[in-house]
């Protein structure tokens, strides 16, 4: 007998303190973000894609088109050319592409890159209709970034 | 304008009162849904319905034509009277409620001197639908479903009768306006809270919401009884679901809240509507909130409750109040 009245009791608290929580929780701010209408801010931390620094001294790329990137990626998903420039002992970049559907962000290029001129980018709003759209022109990303 | 003079005045009167009762029945529904999602997501720390209209006010309406839109699915070896009864078995004894409850001093469709009677076998019909409809789906889970909503609506129906004894007692009348018009001086809610908790317990039981939604338990049944309904089968069940949380409401209100009576306004016989109102949806807004506070009680936790916990204090409860009102 005495087991049915605190019973009742106990349980009849526990609904009373469940309506607090919940009742509190409707009067508190929403936590989820309308996606396409709000974005959040990335972490720093994010490993997007590779991308090319610019450099802010010299107003352009740090790459010296040595293909280290392109001989350690472990899928081969780099793809680096230099080229000779009149008037400069060194080649030049002329071509730096990746094919990111390959791409495991895995980091080594970054890594082993002898003059740190590659970081991750902080792209997430990756959704295309074909294969192609992901073959990345890192170098026309840093020129657009350069104008 | 020959014919309509002709009328009985009593025709013409209850011809407009069903028209607007039927009206607001869709409209209740559509706020309802609304209400529903939006205080579902604010519970969860979500907004809840955002793409139609302002605030997603819109999504009740586009649902519902989507649901008039859709094709009426009968499976196979389904008993096709009974499929086809259920909904409409469901959703027309909700409306006939209406017509007695008395929305303010003057604005009730027709005052029956066995009102309150009325209402209760009104609803209990809604019941029948769910087994008519469980049984005929050819369907385990709906059958299942079916047999739920009758044990749980004979279970729960006592405790609500009797807490609605009480405040016969105490009135000596089963009309609703004259139940109301004791209430001018003192709500029953404070005269009778005993029976007030039992009578909202039970009411949430007998419209088969959450936690008690057993015979429509979505992670045990799939959807219970209206898994095989599509289109606009399963949105008479909803109308229905809803206009039944309304009434159990408006019975409430009736019953213990004093009805129509609030702070005086101009107008009162009819603007006592307000207060009616105010006070049904402050008590579905309860509801709601029940439904996303609580999690869905076992078979045997709901029938041990109604047994062992609501008849036995409905009863004593009932003993003192004759008491009392034979002192």
């Amino acid at each position: 007998m005495k087991r049915y009245f605190s019973d009742l009791f106990v349980g009849g608290k526990s609904l009373v303190d469940g309506l607090v929580v919940t009742t509190k929780a409707l009067f508190q701010p929403i936590v989820t973000v309308q996606y396409p209408r709000e974005e959040i801010d990335i972490t720093p931390n994010f490993r997007g894609h590779i991308d090319l620094i610019l450099d802010p001294e010299k107003n352009t790329f740090r790459c010296i088109a040595c293909g280290m990137c392109e001989r350690s990626c472990p899928s081969e998903c780099i793809q680096v050319k230099g080229k000779k420039v009149e008037g400069k002992k060194k080649k030049t970049l002329a071509l730096f592409k990746l094919d990111f559907t390959k791409c495991s962000l895995c980091g080594t290029c970054v890594e082993i890159c002898p003059t740190q001129a590659l970081e991750f980018s902080n792209e997430y709003n990756l959704a295309a209709f074909s294969k192609e759209a992901f073959h990345y022109d890192i170098l026309k990303r840093l020129e657009e970034r350069i104008i | 304008m020959e014919i309509i003079s002709t009328l009985p005045p009593e025709l013409i009167r209850m011809v407009f009162a069903a028209i607007i009762i039927i009206s607001f029945i869709f409209l209740n529904a559509i706020m309802m849904g609304y209400l529903e999602r939006k205080i579902a997501g604010h519970v969860q720390r979500r907004p809840g319905p955002m793409e139609v209209g302002f605030h997603g006010i819109l999504q009740l309406v586009v649902d519902g034509v989507k649901l008039v839109a859709k094709e009426l699915l009968i499976p196979i070896n389904v008993d096709r009277t009974f499929f086809r009864l259920a909904p409409i078995l469901s959703f027309t004894p909700v409306i006939l409620p209406l017509l007695v409850i008395p929305f303010s001093e003057k604005l009730q469709a027709r005052d029956l001197n066995l009102g309150l009677l009325f209402i209760v076998s009104m609803t209990s019909i809604n019941v029948m639908a769910l087994l008519v409809g469980g049984w005929g789906s050819n369907n385990k889970y709906s059958m299942f479903g079916a047999m739920r909503a009758v044990a749980q609506s004979i279970a729960y129906e006592i405790p609500i009768l009797l807490s609605m004894l009480a405040i016969i007692l105490m009135t000596n009348t089963f009309s609703l306006k004259e139940i109301v018009g004791a209430q001018q001086k003192i709500w029953f809610v404070l005269l009778q809270p005993i029976a007030f908790i039992i009578y909202i317990i039970s009411g949430v039981a007998e419209t088969n919401r959450a936690p008690f939604d057993l015979p429509e338990a979505e992670s045990e049944l799939t959807a219970g009884f209206h898994t095989e309904y599509s289109g606009m089968g399963f949105s008479l069940f909803f109308l229905g679901e809803y206009t039944n949380m309304f009434t159990v409401a408006s019975v409430a209100t009736v019953l213990f809240l004093g009805g129509w009576h609030g702070p005086t306004l101009p107008y009162g016989e009819y603007l006592g509507i307000v207060w009616f109102f105010l006070k049904v949806y402050f008590l579905l807004f309860f509801m709601i909130m029940i439904r996303w506070t609580y999690p869905r009680v076992r078979f045997d936790q709901l029938l041990n409750f109604a047994w062992k916990y609501l008849v036995p204090f409905s009863l004593a409860n009932i003993l003192i109040t004759a008491v009392v009102v034979k002192l």
